[in-house]
């Protein structure tokens, strides 16, 4: 089960309120299907974001996918671990695998998203 | 197998089909089979198994072609690029089979089995190698000789075992002597006490083995390797390992690094090339471009700043698109980002400063020597009383 303080996009990404900033990643799910990750391409702090836009690629051994904002605003952060160990995404994509912090237009945004349940389901489905 | 490829487009499958579905690998088409791209570990503990232990891979969708008669020998000399009078029995050679316009059809290894010859040739091409053999049979230069062509892909499985412990995995389960197998040669023997064909070969870099045995004990045999023995415990390993393995060791592969577009000494293969032996597929179009001399080449590179290289993307030299990658990863041994490209010649020198073009941006690159990662072959001298 996917954690449920969090909200999640149709293109599995998710994303969780923290104070007035949003930390995405991508999901479990989305992680085991890429494979090894090898290479993060992120925006820098202080870009705008704009949600169901790419903001950045992660890269696998096998093959690069876009990664999508699930909510508009400013990068706050950015997690530089990964220039050095991508493979953290793998082992811990709900945790230290993080990949940027937003400071959202609208916060009240992130709760148009999936459930933990929804996305489960859209998961399953699949 | 369930037959040749599929009118009804169905992808075809190994003799160890099953083995990978029990083991819940991830499966692909690959050249019109459905093959294991990975297996629950992932390439990247795949690709370091292979490194450090061993590596175990379903090789059967190649193309086992075996030519029988007393001809055999003159149809691979004039079929293969390669000196194949230069085999001696029991010896095996890479080469290429090339067409009338010099392009490469496939490439391939040739095994000099004594009382037959044995060309292992890519899944893709297999059709497409036995349709050039046919046509040169019916009204060409492969007319009146006495040999015949027997496809054994669909009752044969070949299994492959790649990495430094791979010689003491697989002694324990042969009756044949691997200390005296030298690199590219081939015995025949019983595996798991099943009798086959054991190959010292491989395509990554490391010392290896491949065996050929009847499907039928495909699945035991696969199953019984798995087990591991003497210590040594291997682990299965899928396309995606291999692929980055033989980018490693520098190997090119059909589809990436070649294809009918490319010619033998532009990809750097001219040293299989031998024009002096007489008649052969394609001589007169490979001579006019060994005369001329190949306008571009295939490099190694190595990005100086971060991005993974993928195949098709452009090479840059000031701006301008120069050439194309072929084949590209993250070198799970190095870590670093490596390709393999067509430049051209004035690119082609080891320390050239080259960009490629990923995602709209030149991202810095030199060219570089292969192997990415040293050989590890192992070298065995040839016994006094034979000839190599």
């Amino acid at each position: 089960m996917d954690p449920t303080d969090r909200r999640y996009t149709e293109e599995h990404e998710w994303v969780k309120m923290d104070g007035d900033v949003a930390v995405v990643g991508i999901t479990s799910f989305a992680q085991d299907q890429l494979g090894d990750v090898v290479y993060v391409e992120l925006p820098k702090v202080g870009d705008r974001v704009e949600a169901m836009k790419s903001f950045g690629v992660i890269e696998s051994v096998k093959t690069a996918s876009d990664l999508y904002a699930p909510v508009s605003g400013v990068v706050e952060a950015v997690n530089g671990s990964l220039t050095g160990s991508p493979e953290t995404v793998n082992d811990a994509p709900y945790e230290g695998g993080w990949l940027i912090k937003v400071k959202p237009d609208n916060p009240a945004d992130i709760d148009t998203l999936m459930t933990a349940q929804q996305y489960g389901e859209q998961v399953a489905g699949s | 197998m369930t037959g040749d490829a599929a009118s009804d487009g169905a992808l075809l499958r190994t003799a160890l089909y099953d083995c990978h579905h029990a083991a819940a690998a991830r499966m692909v088409d690959f050249g019109g089979w459905d093959m294991p791209i990975q297996y629950k570990t992932g390439i990247r503990a795949e690709h370091l198994a292979v490194r450090a232990g061993v590596g175990v891979f379903d090789l059967s969708h190649m193309g086992r072609l075996y030519v029988r008669g007393a001809d055999a020998m003159a149809l691979v000399q004039w079929l293969t690029t390669n000196d194949a009078s230069r085999l001696a029995p029991g010896r095996a050679q890479y080469s290429l089979i090339c067409g009338s316009d010099g392009q490469i059809l496939d490439d391939i290894i040739a095994y000099n089995l004594g009382a037959e010859m044995l060309l292992v040739v890519n899944a893709s091409n297999r059709l497409k190698v036995l349709a050039w053999i046919e046509q040169n049979q019916q009204n060409g230069p492969l007319a009146g000789l006495d040999a015949k062509i027997y496809d054994a892909t669909a009752e044969t499985a070949m299994i492959g075992f790649q990495g430094p412990e791979s010689e003491r995995l697989l002694q324990d389960l042969v009756d044949v002597d691997l200390s005296t197998l030298r690199y590219y040669a081939a015995l025949s023997g019983t595996a798991d006490g099943k009798p086959g064909l054991i190959a010292r070969t491989g395509y990554t870099g490391e010392d290896g083995f491949e065996v050929i045995v009847a499907a039928a004990d495909g699945p035991s045999t696969w199953n019984t390797l798995l087990e591991g023995r003497g210590g040594v415990t291997p682990m299965a390993c899928g396309l995606g390992a291999r692929d980055t393995l033989r980018l490693e060791a520098g190997m090119p592969l059909y589809g990436h690094e070649i294809d009918e577009s490319c010619n033998p000494f532009e990809a750097g293969l001219g040293r299989v090339v031998k024009l002096a032996k007489g008649e052969l597929s394609g001589k007169a179009a490979l001579e006019r471009v060994a005369e001329a001399g190949p306008e571009r080449k295939l490099i190694a590179f190595e990005l100086t700043a971060g991005g993974v290289p993928r195949q098709g993307y452009a090479i840059l030299d000031a701006d301008a698109a120069v050439g194309q990658v072929t084949s590209g990863n993250v070198s799970p041994s190095l870590g670093t980002p490596i390709g393999m490209a067509y430049v051209p010649l004035r690119l082609s020198e080891p320390g050239t400063a080259i960009a490629v073009e990923i995602r709209g941006k030149a991202v810095p690159a030199k060219v570089v020597t292969l192997p990415f990662y040293p050989h590890k072959t192992k070298k065995i001298a040839a016994p006094s009383t034979s000839r190599s």
